[in-house]
């Protein structure tokens, strides 16, 4: 049997925005199943790492994988771009990504949000995306939403609903970016637990976040970031249990 | 009875004509609109530079001005390209503006240049996070365009679009300047005729008022369709 291709692998990334470099060369291979953590400061380009995966952010240097398939660049008077564009569009639609201000569009209900991209992307039926959100919808708690705006809901339940439209891509690798810190304490848990739930199932996913205990209890890999380089990384355990780096520690010890 | 003097089928064919003349060059403009907006916005040197020199050229010239040049201008300019065809290769053809176009065409582009900048502005109020899911779930420009970017910005572009329609309604009378019979022109003349411009003029500014009534609970159909989601009409 041949081995199925690894969901996502990126190699030396590079990046700057204008004279400042952000991201030094990062790699980071995801292996189906994987649920890999990004933890940093602030500014350590965390968020600007998962934006390169997706090409939401041109990454300067660097190599982009996506099952299998190689991304292609070239050089244009504004810098590296893909070469074409067609390509990005099946890569992207392969990864789906939770984004921090949950991004649900605001003239769309719920439901409408969920079945947008598998109808017009992966052109699915009308019928099929329906019957597939409703049951997305259930599992995140929300099947009595589905009619309800964004601005109807809350930060949990929306971020919730964000969640099930990437679901609904059956994707390959999941990006979250920061999928909590906009939201008030007391709404993170039911967000983090449907996140457990995912990682329970299997999912590929690659998650920027501040929560430690998740960081911990989930992935299968932890990479510190510290001003665009990869600090320290490795099985939670060693990585948050048994941290090497000075700046890790300091990092994680408790803030007052 | 209002005694119309056998003026009411005349003044009637242009009323119509001013609706007609108004609808035909609002879809025109709005077409131009999205297009100068979409070119303003583009990353292309070429594309912003056609755009912003189109905007200030119609911007600041009167439309009376602009519809002089065009239509008499257009005729002399079109009459040349024939003359010239006929003296090389013996074709002849004869070509003439016709009034009705004239107006749509130069109206369409006057207005163009207004709507161009309500769209701008109203694309610049598009939240960046809603076109980013767009591009994250991979969408192409064009169902991105289609799907998020128009809805949402015609929500902040119908309070402009709304206004620039009232003004383009009232420059139509313009084209009487270059021999259109709409309602005004009709009005003009049977006041003169008749020596009665009240009742004639009154007539005039009634049908006006009438079509902007109808234009305004239109819009506030649109506005209403276009702000589903964002709280007040819920």
């Amino acid at each position: 049997m041949a081995a199925t291709p690894i969901p996502l692998e990126v190699r030396n990334i590079k990046k700057r925005f204008g004279d400042t470099e952000v991201l030094k060369g990062l790699s980071l291979k995801a292996k189906k199943g994987d649920v890999i953590t990004l933890i940093g400061a602030s500014g350590s380009g965390k968020s600007t790492f998962l934006r390169c995966m997706n090409l939401l952010e041109q990454p300067d240097e660097g190599d982009l994988i996506v099952h299998g398939e190689d991304i292609r660049f070239k050089m244009t008077k504004h810098g590296r771009e893909p070469a074409d564009w067609k390509q990005v569009v099946g890569m992207r639609a392969k990864l789906s990504m939770v984004f921090q201000s949950f991004n649900l569009w605001a003239h769309m209900t719920l439901l409408e949000n969920i079945i947008e991209a598998p109808i017009h992307v992966l052109g699915k039926s009308r019928q099929e995306a329906i019957t597939h959100a409703r049951e997305l919808l259930e599992r995140v708690g929300l099947a009595e939403r589905a009619d309800y705006y964004p601005a109807q809901m809350s930060g949990g339940q929306q971020q919730r609903g964000a969640i099930a439209r990437a679901l609904a891509m059956d994707p390959e690798v999941m990006l979250f970016d920061e999928p909590t810190s906009a939201l008030d304490p007391e709404l993170v848990g039911d967000v983090l637990k449907v996140m457990r739930d995912l990682a329970k199932e299997g999912r590929t996913m690659i998650v920027v976040t501040h929560e430690m205990a998740f960081a911990r209890d989930v992935s299968t890999e932890v990479i510190y970031l510290h001003q665009g380089q990869v600090e320290e990384a490795g099985p939670p355990d060693e990585v948050l249990g048994n941290p090497k780096s000075e700046r890790l520690k300091q990092f994680l010890a408790p803030k007052h | 009875m209002i005694d119309l003097h056998g003026y009411g089928p005349r003044l009637f064919e242009g009323a119509m004509i001013t609706i007609q003349l108004g609808v035909l060059s609002l879809i025109l403009s709005v077409i131009l609109g999205l297009l100068t907006a979409s070119a303003k916005m583009s990353r292309s040197w070429i594309l912003h530079r056609i755009g912003t020199l189109y905007t200030t050229i119609i911007r600041g010239v009167p439309d009376l001005v602009l519809m002089m040049l065009l239509f008499f201008g257009g005729q002399i300019g079109i009459n040349q390209v024939t003359d010239w065809l006929y003296y090389q290769f013996d074709i002849d053809i004869f070509i003439n503006v016709n009034e009705f176009v004239a107006g749509v065409l130069t109206i369409g582009l006057i207005f163009g240049a207004y709507m161009g900048e309500t769209f701008r502005g109203a694309f610049m109020a598009v939240d960046n996070g809603q076109i980013e899911a767009g591009r994250a779930y991979g969408m192409t420009n064009w169902l991105m365009f289609r799907r998020i970017r128009f809805p949402l910005m015609m929500r902040h572009a119908l309070p402009g679009l709304s206004n620039n329609w009232m003004v383009l309604l009232k420059t139509t009378a313009l084209v009487s300047v270059i021999g259109l019979s709409d309602m005004v022109r009709v009005a003009a003349e049977a006041s003169k005729a008749t020596r009665e411009p009240f009742t004639f003029m009154l007539i005039v500014a009634a049908i006006y008022l009438l079509i902007a009534s109808v234009s305004e609970w239109g819009f506030a159909k649109l506005q209403k369709r276009y702000d589903v989601g964002f709280g007040e009409s819920n």
